[in-house]
Formats: C-alpha cells, sequence, structure tokens
C-alpha cells in the first residue's frame, strides 16, 4: 500500500481531466441546441417568437434536447460498463418511452397540485411537464437507463460513482430549482407577457438546466481534488 | 436573577405587546373627531359675534339653494373636463367652464383614493382614519354626521341613483332609490343606462330637494382599457349631455320666488395612466369639481381659472348651500366664490359657522390650541367681525361697511385655510417619537430572545437575567438618565401633539427604566455569547455542521416569506407564497421519506444513515458504534413500519398536497384572481342548498370523528351534542337544509342553537382547564395534562365549527385531517425535532388562514361571526368571535402544536430538544467558565437523535444528561459535555481518533442509556 495507490491516483487524476473535457464539450453541445432552438425555427415558421408561440418553442426545444442528449449518449457512451445484447434494446427502448411518459404525467399531476388550473390550459401545463422531463428525466434515462434503484442511489446523498452522475445531479437539482424560482412571478400585478402561465416556468426551468449545464463541469473541475469516487 | 424560560418568554411577550401597543399608537393616530354627543339638531347656531350691542340675528341662516343635484362621475379626473379632453368631448360643460353661470376647481382628493372613503369624505368633509374601519365594523352605515342625515334630518326629501354603495351607507335616507352594483367592471354602459333612465320622471316630477347620481361607467373603462381608450371620449359626450339635460330643466323650474338651484358636477378619485386608482399620484389625487347655478352670475371677460381645493371642502359647502349646520368632523372650508354674490352680513357669518365648528375641532382634538396660528388669527378675525358688526347696527356708511368688511372677509377666509391644514395634518401626520420608543423597545426584547435561545432551551431551562451586576447598573442608570434627557428635549421642542409626551410621568419612567434594563441585559448576553463563540472557535472540533435540507427550507422559506413582504404585491397575494411553501413542503417530505423508505443498495445506505464521507476507507470505533446505532434506530423508526403502515407513509405527504389543492379551489382570494369563480361561491348560492347541506353533515360527522379519538366519553358527548347543535343553528339561519323539512320556514337568528353549541364550548373548555391545572397543581401527575389540552383543542375545533361560514366547513375537516396524518405518519415515524415541527405548524397555519379565504384586505374579515348567538350588537364579545372566527386556522394549529408537543415529550419516544449540539454549546462554555460543579454521575444518553444534524462532521457529542429529567419539572435534555472527540485535522485523511475505549464499549452496548464519568 505503499506506491500503488499512488499510480492509481495519477491514472485517476489524468483520467478524470479528460472526463471533465468530455463532460464540458457535451454539455456546451445542450446548450447549443437550445440556443439553436430559439434561432432556426423562425426560418421556417412566421411569427415566430419564443413568448407569442411559447407552445411550438416547447415541443422545439424539447425535441432538440431530446436528440442531442440522445446522439450525445450514442457517441460518447459515457456509462463504460453496459453489457447488454442488441435483443434487449428494443426493449429497452420501450420501457425508457414508458419512464418518459409517466414522468410527464407525474409532473403534470405536481403542477396541479401546486395550482396549476385542472381543466382549463391543460395543453400548456402537459407541454411544461414534457419540457421539465426532457431537462431532468432525459439525461437520467440516458445515463442509468430504465433503472429505478440507480435512480435513487444516484439522487441520494453521496451515492454518486462518477463525473457524469454528479454532472447530472446538478443540472436535474438546478432545473428544479429554476422551475421552482419560475414561479414566483407568477402572481405579481406586473402585467408583463412572461407572467402568463406555464412561460415563466418553462424559461425559469430553461435557464436552470443552462445554468446546470454550465456550473457543472466547472464545479467538478474546481471540486476534482475532494472528488472521489467509488468504482463499481 | 434566574428565571424560568416559561416566566421569561411570558414577561418577553407582555413587554413585546406592550411595545407595539406604543408603536401602533403613534403609527395610527386618533382620527380627527368631535366628542360632543350626537344631539346636533337641536343646538343654536353661534351666534353673530357683536362688540357691546347685541345682535338681531341669531337664528341660521336660510339656504342659498333651493335645490341640488350632485352629479358624481366616478374617476373623472380634472383634465377629463379642464383639459382637452373636455374642450373635445364636453362642449356644453367647457361652455359653462369658460362663460356660463359656474365656478370650477380642482378638487384634491386624500388617498386611499377608493371610491367608499371618498364618498366619505365628500358627504361628512372629514379624512378617514384606519381606527374609523374597526369603529364601523357594526355597520356598514355612515354614522358619522354628514351632510345626507342632515338634510334628512331637516325633512329634505333625497333621491338617489347610482352606485350601491350610497345605499349601504345612507340605508334609511332617501325616499327613492336605485342601487347599481359596481360588481361586473367590463360592463360599462347597461351601469350608467339604470341611472339615467329615471331621469326624464325625476326632473320632470320636481318633488325633491337633493338629487344624487353616481356613474360608474368612466371608472369601469379606465379600469378596462385606461384613461387614453377612444371609450372614455364618448363616455364624456353621454355624461355631457346629460348634464345639459339636467341643467336646462333647472334651468326652466327656477322661478323668481324661491332660491336659484345648484348643479354640482364631480369626481370622487382620478384614474392613474394604467387605469386603476387608489394611490397618491397627481392623475389620481386630481378629480374635477364644477358648480353650477344662476346665482353665479359673471361679467362678459370675467375668466375664471379652476382653483385648487381641497375635496373636503365641498361638505361644508354644500351643508352651508342647504342651510344646515356643517358637519361636525368636516375639516374642509367653505369655498369662498360660492357665496360671493351675497350681502357682507351674510357671508361674514357663513363664514363665521365655518370658523367657529373647525375651532371647535381643533379644541377637541389638539391639546395646545391656544399656540395654533389658526386660532389666534380667528380671534383676531372675530374681533374685527364684532366691531363689523357694530358698525353695521349703527348704520355707518356703506363704503365703509364694504372696505371693512371684504377685510374681515379677508381675515377669515386666511384662517379658515390655516386651521384646515392644522386639522388635516392632525389626522396624517405619524407620531415619530412614540413609535420609535415603541420600536426600540420590541427589538430589545427581540434580541435578548435570540440571544438567550440555547440557555432557555437548556438543560435547567433557566436563565441568567442579569440586573443587579454593578458594571450593568452603572450602564443602566447612564442609558435612563440619556433617555430621560432625550425625552425632555424631544417633548418640549415637539410643535405638534405627541401620545408618548402626553403620558404621564411614571408611565414614561416606567417604559424608560424597561428600555434601559433590556438594553443592559442584550448587552451582558451578548457579551456572554461572544465569549463564549471565542471558546468555541478555539476548540477546532467545532467545524460547520451539515445543515439537513429540510432545516434549510423551512429556514429559508420563513426569511424568504418574511422578506417578500417588503413588496405589495407580495403582500396582496402573499396566499400564493404560503401555498407554495407549503407544497414544496410537502414534496421535500415526500423526497426525505422515499429516500428513508428506498435506500439504495446495504452499503450506501450505511453511509447515507452514517453521514460519513464515502471516501473514508476505515471508520472510527466510534463511527462504526454510531453507524450501528443509527442504523438500528432507522430500523426502528421505518423498518418497523411494514405493510400499510409504510405505504401509508409514503403516500400521506400526497394526501396533504392533495388536501391543500381542493381547499386552494375552494376559496379564491388576494387580488388578481379573488373575483374568478370557485367552489365557495358555488356552494353558498342559494340553488346549492341541499348540495350544503350534505357537505356540511358529512364534514361535521368527519370533525366528530377525527376531533375526539382519545378522549373520555364525557367530552365525546358533547362534541357531538355540540356538532349537532352547529347544524341546527345554520338550518336555522337557513344556510342549511333538514331533511325532514320541506319548506324553508321563517329564517330566525338561531339565538337558541348557537348558545346550546356555546354551553359545549365552555365546557369542554372549562374541563380541560380543570385538568391541566389538576397536573400543575400535583407536579407528579402528568396524566391530566394531556387531556386537558385535547379537551382545550377539541373546545376550539367546536367553537370554530360553529362560527365558519358552511362552506368553510371542509377547511376545518381538512385541517384536523392534515394535522392526523402529520402526526401518525410523518411527525412521529420520521422522528422530526421539535423546531422543525413548530416551524412546520406555522407554515400550514398560515396557508389555512388563507384556505378559509381571508386575505390581507380588512373587506375578507367574516363579520357575520361576530353576532352569532348574541341578541344586540356587544363590541367585546363580538369582537373576539370575529377575531376567531378570521384566526380559526392559526389558532388550530397552535393548539394543535401544543398538543403535539406535550404528548410527544410525556411519552419519551423522541423528545429531540430544539436545540441544536452548536447552539447549546455556549451554555455549557458558560457553566463550564463560571465553574459550576458538576454532577458526579450521570445518566448519559449517546444521542442519535442528535447526530442527523451533525451528519457531515466527525465529531460526536457525548452526553446528554438526564438531570433535569429526574427532576421531573422540566423535560428538556441537555447537552452537557459538547464535543470530546476533538482535535482532528479536517480532511480524507483516515485518523483514529482520540478516544477512550470505555466509552465505545459503552456506546457500544444495545441499551442507550450508560453511566458516564467525567
Amino acid at each position: 500500500m505503499s506506491a500503488g495507490p499512488f499510480q492509481i491516483a495519477t491514472q485517476e487524476y489524468t483520467m478524470k481531466n479528460t472526463d471533465i473535457k468530455r463532460l464540458l464539450y457535451t454539455h456546451l453541445l445542450c446548450i447549443f441546441s437550445i440556443i439553436l432552438s430559439i434561432f432556426i425555427p423562425s426560418f421556417f415558421l412566421d411569427n415566430f417568437s419564443v413568448l407569442e408561440t411559447h407552445l411550438t418553442w416547447l415541443c422545439i426545444c424539447s425535441v432538440f434536447v431530446t436528440a442531442v442528449n440522445l446522439v450525445l449518449y450514442l457517441v460518447v457512451k459515457p456509462n463504460t460498463s453496459t453489457k447488454r445484447s442488441s435483443s434487449h434494446k428494443v426493449t429497452r427502448f420501450l420501457k425508457c418511452c414508458i419512464y418518459f411518459l409517466m414522468s410527464c404525467f407525474l409532473f403534470h399531476v405536481i403542477f396541479v397540485l401546486y395550482g396549476a388550473p385542472l381543466i382549463e390550459l391543460v395543453l400548456e401545463t402537459f407541454l411544461f411537464a414534457v419540457i421539465l422531463s426532457t431537462f431532468t428525466t432525459v439525461p437520467c434515462l440516458c445515463l442509468l437507463g430504465p433503472n429505478v434503484k440507480a435512480w435513487l442511489r444516484v439522487f441520494s446523498r453521496n451515492g454518486v460513482t462518477s463525473i457524469w452522475e454528479n454532472s447530472l445531479q446538478i443540472t436535474t437539482i438546478s432545473s428544479f430549482v429554476g422551475t421552482w424560482l419560475g414561479a414566483f412571478p407568477i402572481p405579481l400585478d406586473w402585467e408583463r407577457p412572461w407572467q402568463v402561465w406555464p412561460i415563466s416556468c418553462t424559461l425559469g426551468a430553461t435557464f436552470g438546466y443552462v445554468a446546470g449545464l454550465v456550473i457543472s463541469p466547472l464545479w467538478i473541475y474546481w471540486n476534482r481534488k475532494q472528488l472521489t469516487y467509488k468504482t463499481n | 436573577m434566574r428565571l424560568g424560560s416559561g416566566t421569561f418568554a411570558a414577561g418577553c411577550v407582555v413587554i413585546e405587546v406592550l411595545g407595539v401597543a406604543l408603536f401602533l399608537r403613534g403609527f395610527f393616530p386618533a382620527p380627527v373627531r368631535s366628542f360632543s354627543g350626537p344631539e346636533h339638531h337641536a343646538e343654536t347656531p353661534a351666534p353673530e359675534p357683536s362688540a357691546g350691542a347685541t345682535s338681531n340675528w341669531t337664528n341660521r341662516p336660510p339656504p342659498l339653494f333651493s335645490k341640488v343635484v350632485i352629479m358624481l362621475i366616478d374617476g373623472l379626473r380634472d383634465d377629463f373636463v379642464f383639459g382637452s379632453k373636455g374642450v373635445k368631448f364636453m362642449p356644453y360643460t367647457t361652455y359653462l367652464v369658460e362663460k356660463g353661470a359656474s365656478h370650477s376647481f380642482v378638487a384634491e382628493a386624500k388617498p386611499p383614493t377608493v371610491t367608499m372613503p371618498r364618498i366619505k369624505a365628500l358627504m361628512t368633509g372629514s379624512l378617514p382614519g384606519f381606527i374609523d374601519v374597526v369603529r364601523n365594523l357594526n355597520s356598514p352605515a355612515l354614522l358619522e354626521d354628514n351632510v345626507i342625515t342632515q338634510a334628512w334630518a331637516s325633512g329634505r326629501r333625497i333621491i338617489f341613483y347610482g352606485d350601491e354603495t350610497w345605499v349601504k351607507l345612507f340605508p334609511r335616507h332617501f325616499v327613492e332609490y336605485d342601487g347599481t352594483t359596481s360588481f361586473f367592471v367590463s360592463d360599462y354602459t347597461e351601469v350608467d343606462d339604470n341611472v339615467t333612465r329615471h331621469l326624464d320622471a325625476v326632473l320632470k316630477r320636481g318633488d325633491w330637494d337633493v338629487l344624487v347620481l353616481h356613474y360608474l361607467g368612466l371608472d369601469h373603462i379606465g379600469h378596462v382599457s385606461g384613461p387614453h381608450s377612444p371609450l372614455i371620449g364618448r363616455k364624456l359626450g353621454e355624461m355631457d349631455s346629460i348634464l345639459m339635460r339636467i341643467h336646462t330643466s333647472l334651468l326652466s323650474q327656477e322661478r323668481e320666488t324661491s332660491p336659484p338651484s345648484l348643479l354640482v358636477l364631480c369626481g370622487d378619485h382620478g384614474m392613474a395612466e394604467r387605469g386603476g386608482h387608489g394611490a397618491s399620484s397627481v392623475e389620481e389625487v386630481n378629480t374635477a369639481l364644477l358648480l353650477i347655478s344662476s346665482a353665479f352670475e359673471r361679467k362678459p371677460g370675467d375668466v375664471r381659472r379652476p382653483q385648487h381645493v381641497q375635496q373636503t371642502d365641498v361638505a361644508a359647502t354644500l351643508a352651508i348651500g342647504l342651510g344646515l349646520p356643517i358637519p361636525k368632523h368636516s375639516v374642509g372650508c367653505l369655498l369662498l366664490p360660492v357665496v360671493a354674490e351675497r350681502a357682507m352680513r351674510e357671508q361674514l357669518r357663513l363664514l363665521h359657522l365655518n370658523a367657529v365648528q373647525l375651532c371647535r375641532l381643533l379644541q377637541e382634538n389638539v391639546p395646545s390650541y391656544e399656540r395654533e396660528p389658526g386660532f389666534e388669527q380667528f380671534q383676531k378675525s372675530e374681533r374685527l367681525h364684532a366691531n363689523w358688526v357694530r358698525l353695521y347696527l349703527e348704520d355707518s356708511h356703506a363704503d365703509v361697511l364694504l372696505s371693512l368688511g371684504s377685510k374681515v372677509r379677508r381675515q377669515y377666509s386666511d384662517a379658515l385655510r390655516t386651521l384646515s391644514l392644522a386639522l388635516s395634518a392632525q389626522g396624517a401626520h405619524y407620531d415619530v417619537y412614540s413609535m420609535l420608543v415603541g420600536a426600540v423597545v420590541v427589538l430589545e426584547v427581540l434580541a435578548l430572545l435570540l440571544l438567550s435561545v440555547p440557555q432557555a432551551l437548556g438543560a435547567t431551562a433557566e436563565l441568567d437575567v442579569p440586573l443587579s451586576s454593578p458594571v450593568s447598573c452603572l450602564l443602566f442608570y447612564l442609558t435612563l438618565l440619556l433617555l430621560g434627557a432625550v425625552h425632555v428635549i424631544v417633548c418640549t421642542s415637539a410643535e405638534s401633539s405627541c401620545y408618548f409626551c402626553s403620558l404621564a410621568w411614571p408611565a414614561v419612567a416606567t417604559v424608560l427604566a424597561l428600555a434601559s434594563a433590556l438594553l443592559c441585559a442584550v448587552a451582558s448576553a451578548l457579551t456572554r455569547t461572544l465569549v463564549g463563540g471565542e471558546l468555541l472557535r478555539r476548540n477546532p472540533a467545532h467545524s460547520g455542521p451539515r445543515w439537513p435540507e429540510l432545516d434549510l427550507l423551512l429556514l429559508l422559506g420563513t426569511l424568504g416569506h418574511a422578506a417578500s413582504l417588503g413588496s405589495s404585491s407580495f403582500v396582496e397575494e402573499e396566499h400564493q407564497t404560503w401555498y407554495f411553501l407549503v407544497n414544496t413542503l410537502c414534496l421535500a417530505l415526500g423526497h426525505d421519506i422515499c429516500r428513508r423508505c428506498f435506500p439504495g443498495d446495504d452499503g450506501d445506505r450505511a453511509e447515507w444513515l452514517a453521514g460519513a464521507a464515502p471516501t473514508r476507507p476505515d471508520k472510527s470505533p466510534r463511527h462504526d458504534v454510531l453507524d450501528l446505532d443509527q442504523r438500528r434506530k432507522g430500523r426502528s423508526s421505518l423498518d418497523a413500519l411494514r405493510g400499510p403502515e409504510k405505504w401509508m407513509v409514503l403516500a400521506s405527504p400526497w394526501l396533504v398536497l392533495s388536501c391543500c389543492r381542493l381547499l386552494r379551489s375552494l376559496n379564491h382570494t388576494g387580488v388578481q384572481w379573488a373575483h374568478r369563480p370557485d367552489l365557495g361561491h358555488w356552494l353558498a348560492s342559494s340553488h346549492h342548498k341541499a348540495e350544503l347541506s350534505v357537505l356540511a353533515a358529512l364534514c361535521l360527522l368527519a370533525i366528530f370523528m377525527l376531533a375526539h379519538r382519545r378522549c373520555s366519553p364525557v367530552s365525546r358527548v358533547a362534541m357531538a351534542l355540540g356538532l349537532l347543535g352547529v347544524y341546527c343553528y345554520r338550518a336555522a339561519t337557513g344556510h342549511l337544509l333538514l331533511p325532514w323539512q320541506r319548506e324553508s320556514k321563517g329564517i330566525s337568528k338561531g339565538i337558541v342553537e348557537a348558545r346550546f353549541v356555546y354551553v359545549f364550548v365552555l365546557g369542554l373548555l372549562f374541563m380541560g382547564t380543570k385538568d391541566l391545572l389538576k397536573s400543575r397543581v400535583i407536579a407528579a401527575d402528568h396524566t391530566h395534562q394531556p387531556t386537558g389540552l385535547r379537551d382545550l383543542h377539541g373546545g376550539l375545533v367546536l367553537l370554530a365549527a360553529l362560527l365558519v361560514r358552511p362552506h368553510n366547513l371542509p377547511v376545518l375537516l381538512c385541517s384536523l385531517l392534515v394535522q392526523a396524518v402529520m402526526t401518525r405518519f410523518v411527525w412521529r415515524p420520521l422522528r422530526h425535532s421539535a423546531a422543525e415541527v413548530t416551524a412546520m405548524h406555522y407554515w400550514f397555519g398560515q396557508a389555512f388562514f388563507y384556505f378559509q379565504g381571508n386575505s390581507n384586505n380588512i373587506a375578507t374579515v367574516d363579520i357575520s361571526a361576530g353576532f352569532v348567538g348574541l341578541n344586540t350588537y356587544m363590541e367585546v364579545p363580538a369582537m373576539f368571535l370575529t377575531a376567531f372566527s378570521t384566526y380559526a386556522g392559526p389558532v388550530l394549529w397552535a393548539s394543535h402544536l401544543v398538543n403535539f408537543l406535550s404528548s410527544d415529550t410525556r411519552s419519551g419516544t423522541a423528545p429531540r430538544g430544539p436545540w441544536r449540539p452548536d447552539k447549546a454549546a455556549p451554555a455549557f462554555a458558560s457553566r463550564a467558565r463560571t465553574g459550576a460543579p458538576r454532577p458526579p454521575f450521570e445518566e448519559t444518553i449517546c444521542p442519535e437523535d442528535l447526530q442527523r444534524p451533525f451528519r457531515g462532521s466527525r465529531h460526536i457529542c457525548v452526553g446528554l444528561t438526564r438531570t433535569a429529567a429526574a427532576a421531573g419539572r422540566s423535560r428538556f435534555l441537555r447537552v452537557s459535555a459538547g464535543f470530546t472527540a476533538a482535535d482532528e485535522p479536517p480532511g480524507p485523511a483516515p485518523h483514529p481518533p482520540r478516544q477512550d475505549s470505555q466509552n465505545s464499549r459503552e456506546s457500544a452496548l444495545p441499551f442507550p442509556l450508560v453511566p458516564h464519568r467525567f
């Protein structure tokens, strides 16, 4: 126990640095996809703007982010320990879809419990649930797969085992916090266009997600000395 | 001097109330009012002053106008008449303003620029005081002396069409009226047509003396589309044509023999640039005022610019115009141009009457009225007036009389203006000195409370209040001397009246002594804490403990809510803040429960429970012990729950969330969404009586089952009968239906039924108090206390069930349900600390306050609760009942908190005190410093409960002494020896802590109670 751990530590260190770099690039791509979702549709659609045609933007944004996440997952393959045969891939994908839908409905229910109108504005509320699931559930599904135990592990305290899971934790929590903070201006009497029901929350979620994407590589880089992960 | 924490807290509350009362007395100055009795009509008017010669004119001057039409247009700001809009859309009015027989003014309204206070100001001439709201709780009718009442009393026939606020204010005064409601803001044509349709007939009949028209349409347009909308122009045109109709009709009916008629066109308040009103911007405050009468002739070329006057002047002018006494509380002065055409003697007489009325008001409200400049001016002009009357009676030369008279008139109008200003300032000024003293006392008590929290919650539940040590004595005397000097300086130099200065000397001295004593106590507590903190900092064991998320949420939520009250928008929608916070709390609890019920795999779970950093490969024996202990405890708390119990724990936050969502749609409150249809309105409407009856019956049944599960049979029976009585009461008052009673018989006040319920309420309260007292007297007897508290809680629930409106019974039911669910499935199994439970009770109490349909608007207070079971209006019981029904939610949660905490400490399952080890440390430090002898042998608990806040840290407190518990008086335990595993450097390096093996062996014992030797 004299030389061995040291060598392993240096190896881990360099691995970690390259990992952090990859993490940063993937996150930059995600941010880029959100920016694209704001600007690209205006070339194809008339009268497109984030606030006026908010629902269209919500759909486009969630499609973009999902696509980028899937592509990144296939290209980067952060989860090296997946060793599944191709026959399981279809069921796995279907399971992921079901999980995604379930999370959408769960978020919808939570929004209604928080005071969203029950009967009116159902589409708005549901699309809000979809975009929040896109920011939180889709990365989880990509990284951890439809595995509830792993999710619970990652989101319990001190349960993360890699940089990717750590960044997942940070982006998810910051998306939720952004949504939560985004609800505050709704009841105020400022009469701004972005105070209409889901807009301030979706904007909050988006800002929270982007902030999480920016913060997590920086935070991990800052704390790379203290962060050590159990190998599984 | 040592005090028990209960005594200390009670003392603090008493002093706090004193401070708040002083502050409020300064903040809400008493309104300007006259204290003479209501028998105003019999009063003879003030005689004309005369020097030597006796005047022959003692009766009241005759009315100047035979008929008065008041045309009040809601939201008529000054530039709608006198500006470009007026020129464009109101040609006839513009003609009258520029060339006709009229006087135009810009009347300034005082905030709040809302219709009802403005109508009051126009008719009474007084400024609305905040206290008025409380004084007028019993009836919406205007009780103050006012022009309409005076006119009605003198036999004038008054007709009113327009906003029904008037009908509420003057319920018996109109011989004919048609009130339109201003509920539908989007309607701006119907609301005015309903007024105008009566106009032709009324004008033709002419059998009235006063006609009041209140047009709402303009204000509605302003609310909907702002002051620059094209609709405004059309509406102004309509108003112009109506004015023309009235004016021509009045002119055609005038006769030579009777005095002319007067047409008053005025606005109650202005309109802000965004269309609303209520605040004090120039656009909202300035209103148009136009007086039209053939008496106001003018020669060609006589340009009259609109003068700036006060809105309160209208009352005095109208009263004089109708030959009535000026309303007693009026602070306005007569508009001089109105009487300018009259004979000089009459003018002076009218001015004198007005001045006498204002002076009387001043005398009654300002103690040092002789020093007021207005009073001196009045005396001077009265002397001049007397001389003038003598000259007049002696038939002096007309020119002399005229020149002298105009001098007197100028004197009078100056005096009137000064008096009016002085009186208005009286109503609007803050008594800053009293406010400051009150605030200082409150802040000192707050600081003392905060500083002594660790000590007061410590083991002995006693604390030092160091009043007798010599240093603090010196400080005390110095402060007292300084405060006394400040008091003398402030009170001798203040020009306006000050409540605190007008107090008697002993009272002032007491308050000042209290303030300085508190300052001393705060200073000594501060030094003690600082010294203690110093000791702690030297102790490297004290690294920042990691806060659990729930505590962080509770703390940040409470602080954030307090901070949000700085913004008026958040105050208006405060209920949204509370709903949001409570929902978040429920979700956080759900998350917490989930994590505890489904820990990942076993290894993770151990780490999670221990709160140790995952890097540490080998754990200290101490930690292992604690892990074991924690795990054992964790198992015992949540894993012990099997099957349905566990699922109930998991589901309970969602149940609470659904309850909250249901209640939220029951009553919409606040400002922005208050008008939305909600379940409460649906239930309260008379078409859905059957549904409401079924719901109320079910709710009462469920309340009975929830409220009295573990009570004595006697109180159960009392509760059942009481709830039955509640239903009968509501059926008697016509809110609910009885199944055997098809026809709705006459609605009674339900006095008998309500008193029947009161008997049981009082019985339950009495039983509870008796049990409590019994447990107090027999110190060892703790069995009576919880039953006593439960009975008290039951009594309060019954009272609330009686007082809340029947559609709010679900709120009461949900409150009981949430309390039961949270107690059974969340607080007990998860072992939340007393501080957490208290904070959660506070949050829920606030949320339920708003679930009841309350808001920060005084209009949502349900005054009808003050009349339940009372024949007539009795002030004290009505106030108490109203207050209780308004604050039923917070009060019930507070009483449940007391119940919960007392039963929790008694059963001793998880008496995690409301302290944290780091907070308790100063007490320990101070004890160590003073060298108080330690008891040689103390029972020590290895406190698994205390580790939760310390999860990330490696330093574990060791001892939790039970000496106090043995004494049998206090239920608080104490951290006696804080931090023994002391000097470990922070970092991931494994380091076996200095540990005496005896300790670890002891802690490894299966039973946590082990002897521990210091």
